[in-house]
């Protein structure tokens, strides 16, 4: 057979696939591995989704998704963040911010064009980055600075060929949250180099200490950002499927040219329960986010009570500690707590180079589950 | 401080330190606030929420539960409030409100078997002076009380490890 498709073949499988096949196999496995909520979408949100499917609301909708809910979106971008997005034609309605993070790149990238991506990140950037034909460049951010991104180090990586940024925050598995001085020297030297700014802001709701920054509001970040949203996170919506660009108008004008003809448009169900989720007070949301915190505050104190260094998690639902004192690589130190202890960790090395020497964590998961993982977790440092 | 009464409202088990954890606050003032509202009786008691449907144990030891609208004939100067507060003194009365609408009551009321709270209906709630006319309405299933779902927990359904 003739060769397949090199960029593709050539991208390994997420090093996560292979944990889950382990602990798919084990009983009683705690899983710190999840990394979406263990809320059920509010009962207000699903009965939004029945009473959709109920009246026959199973057709396709614009490309760009319920004009409704495009108004909703921008008008809750303008009230929590101040930013100004116009729904008519800035605004568009995804298959999930993963789809959206592949629309935006395609549409930003021709072939060879470089984007600098700080690790450790989520596992998709890099692959989405080349699945689009361009090609991804990893700066380093640190534990030490709180995984702050350092417009210097970005700087020194910036190449006639870059062509965007790609940025989490709060991020996926550090729980960092970028200090607002760190997103305004990427931004000038966005304006500096003439470079796009992708923004996935998918914790936005989950930010615990400080409030989050809406990177389309910085001084000079508009007119080359691409925020990308949703409600997976926030609204304990991620099987629903359904996210947002907001952009300035002739990226999002591509973004929907792609999206019609690979996509067409969002589940119809979805984004009408989408609506919902943003049609009524956000009190559940403050529910969740609220317990979120709770249960981060105990599990952080009992991470650094077991002797694992770690820094303090600000946002998203993840802790990122540190396991050098086991002198193990990440990879060894989850497959053998996994074996031993039955608790199921994300090696932070497939997150990046820089990820090396952490495990991520997520306290999505009930209480009393967070306590018996750091009982075990202490057992197994004990007998290393 | 508030956030701790809504913590123990939730669950009365928690530690003292876990809810200094929680909350940030230094757990010398989570224990001496605790103490302060028990004294005053901001905190009345602590109790668990049972599920009594599904206990499985002698049938005879069953509690019936009914609700009880009343109608009363109102009286100058003191209202509804004296007669009220007759019905609430009963032990079989768990709750005693004051609603709008065509019944000035609504109580629930708690006993051993229908009978007893129809005797305790007729011959106690019903023979008040004022207490014009009574509908009762006994509980058949409970699927939800104060705030508590009585139903199975929906399962997780996430996948052991996720990206």
């Amino acid at each position: 057979m003739r060769p397949l498709n090199s960029v593709i073949a050539a991208c390994p499988p997420s090093g996560i696939r292979r944990f889950f096949d382990i602990a798919a196999e084990m009983d009683d496995v705690i899983s710190l591995g999840v990394g979406e909520p263990d809320f059920v979408t509010p009962w207000r949100i699903r009965e939004a989704g029945i009473y959709a499917l109920e009246h026959g609301y199973t057709t396709y909708t614009s490309n760009a998704g319920l004009p409704r809910l495009r108004e909703l979106i921008c008008a809750d971008l303008a009230t929590r963040y101040g930013a100004s997005y116009d729904p008519t034609d800035q605004c568009l309605i995804t298959t999930g911010v993963s789809e959206g993070l592949d629309l935006v790149l395609r549409v930003l990238l021709n072939p060879g064009d470089e984007v600098i991506v700080p690790e450790p990140c989520y596992v998709a950037y890099e692959p989405c980055v080349a699945f689009a034909g361009g090609t991804p460049v990893r700066v380093p951010t640190r534990a030490e600075d709180g995984f702050a991104i350092d417009a210097a180090v970005v700087a020194a990586a910036v190449t006639p060929r870059t062509k965007a940024i790609l940025i989490g925050s709060p991020a996926n598995p550090t729980g960092a949250v970028q200090p607002p001085d760190a997103l305004a020297a990427l931004v000038r030297l966005a304006q500096e180099h003439d470079l796009y700014l992708i923004s996935d802001e998918i914790y936005d709701r989950l930010t615990y200490a400080g409030v989050h920054t809406c990177l389309g509001t910085l001084p000079g970040a508009r007119e080359r950002t691409v925020l990308l949203g949703g409600f997976s996170k926030a609204h304990a919506m991620t099987g629903w499927r359904v996210g947002w660009i907001c952009a300035p108008a002739a990226v999002a004008e591509l973004c929907v040219r792609v999206h019609q003809y690979t996509m067409l448009c969002a589940p119809h169900v979805s984004q009408l329960a989408a609506v919902e989720a943003l049609s009524a007070p956000g009190d559940d949301v403050d529910a969740m986010v609220a317990d979120y915190d709770r249960r981060r505050r105990v599990f952080v104190k009992g991470l650094r009570e077991i002797g694992l260094d770690c820094p303090e998690p600000r946002g998203a639902f993840y802790a990122f500690p540190s396991i050098r004192p086991s002198g193990l690589d990440s990879e060894t130190f989850a497959e053998r707590l996994l074996h031993a202890e039955s608790v199921a960790v994300v090696p932070g090395g497939v997150f990046g180079p820089s990820g090396e020497g952490h495990i991520r964590c997520s306290y999505a998961t009930a209480l009393p589950q967070l306590e018996e993982a750091l009982v075990r977790m202490d057992r197994f440092l004990r007998a290393l | 401080m508030r956030r701790i009464l809504e913590l123990l409202e939730r669950d009365a088990q928690l530690s003292h330190d876990t809810i200094a954890t929680m909350t940030g606050i230094p757990v010398e003032q989570v224990s001496a606030a605790i103490a302060d509202w028990q004294a005053s009786g901001v905190i009345r008691r602590y109790k668990a929420v049972i599920d009594w449907d599904a206990v499985e144990d002698d049938p005879t030891a069953e509690t019936v539960t009914a609700f009880i609208d009343v109608s009363l004939v109102p009286a100058r100067g003191v209202g509804f409030d004296d007669v009220a507060q007759r019905i609430a003194r009963f032990p079989e009365v768990r709750s005693v409100y004051l609603v709008s609408g065509s019944q000035d009551l609504r109580c629930t009321v708690e006993g051993r078997s229908i009978r007893a709270v129809s005797d305790f209906v007729s011959q106690k709630l019903s023979t008040i002076d004022r207490v014009r006319a009574t509908a009762t309405h006994f509980v058949l299933k409970t699927y939800k009380r104060d705030g508590d779902a009585f139903t199975t927990p929906e399962a997780d359904h996430r996948l052991p490890v996720t990206p």
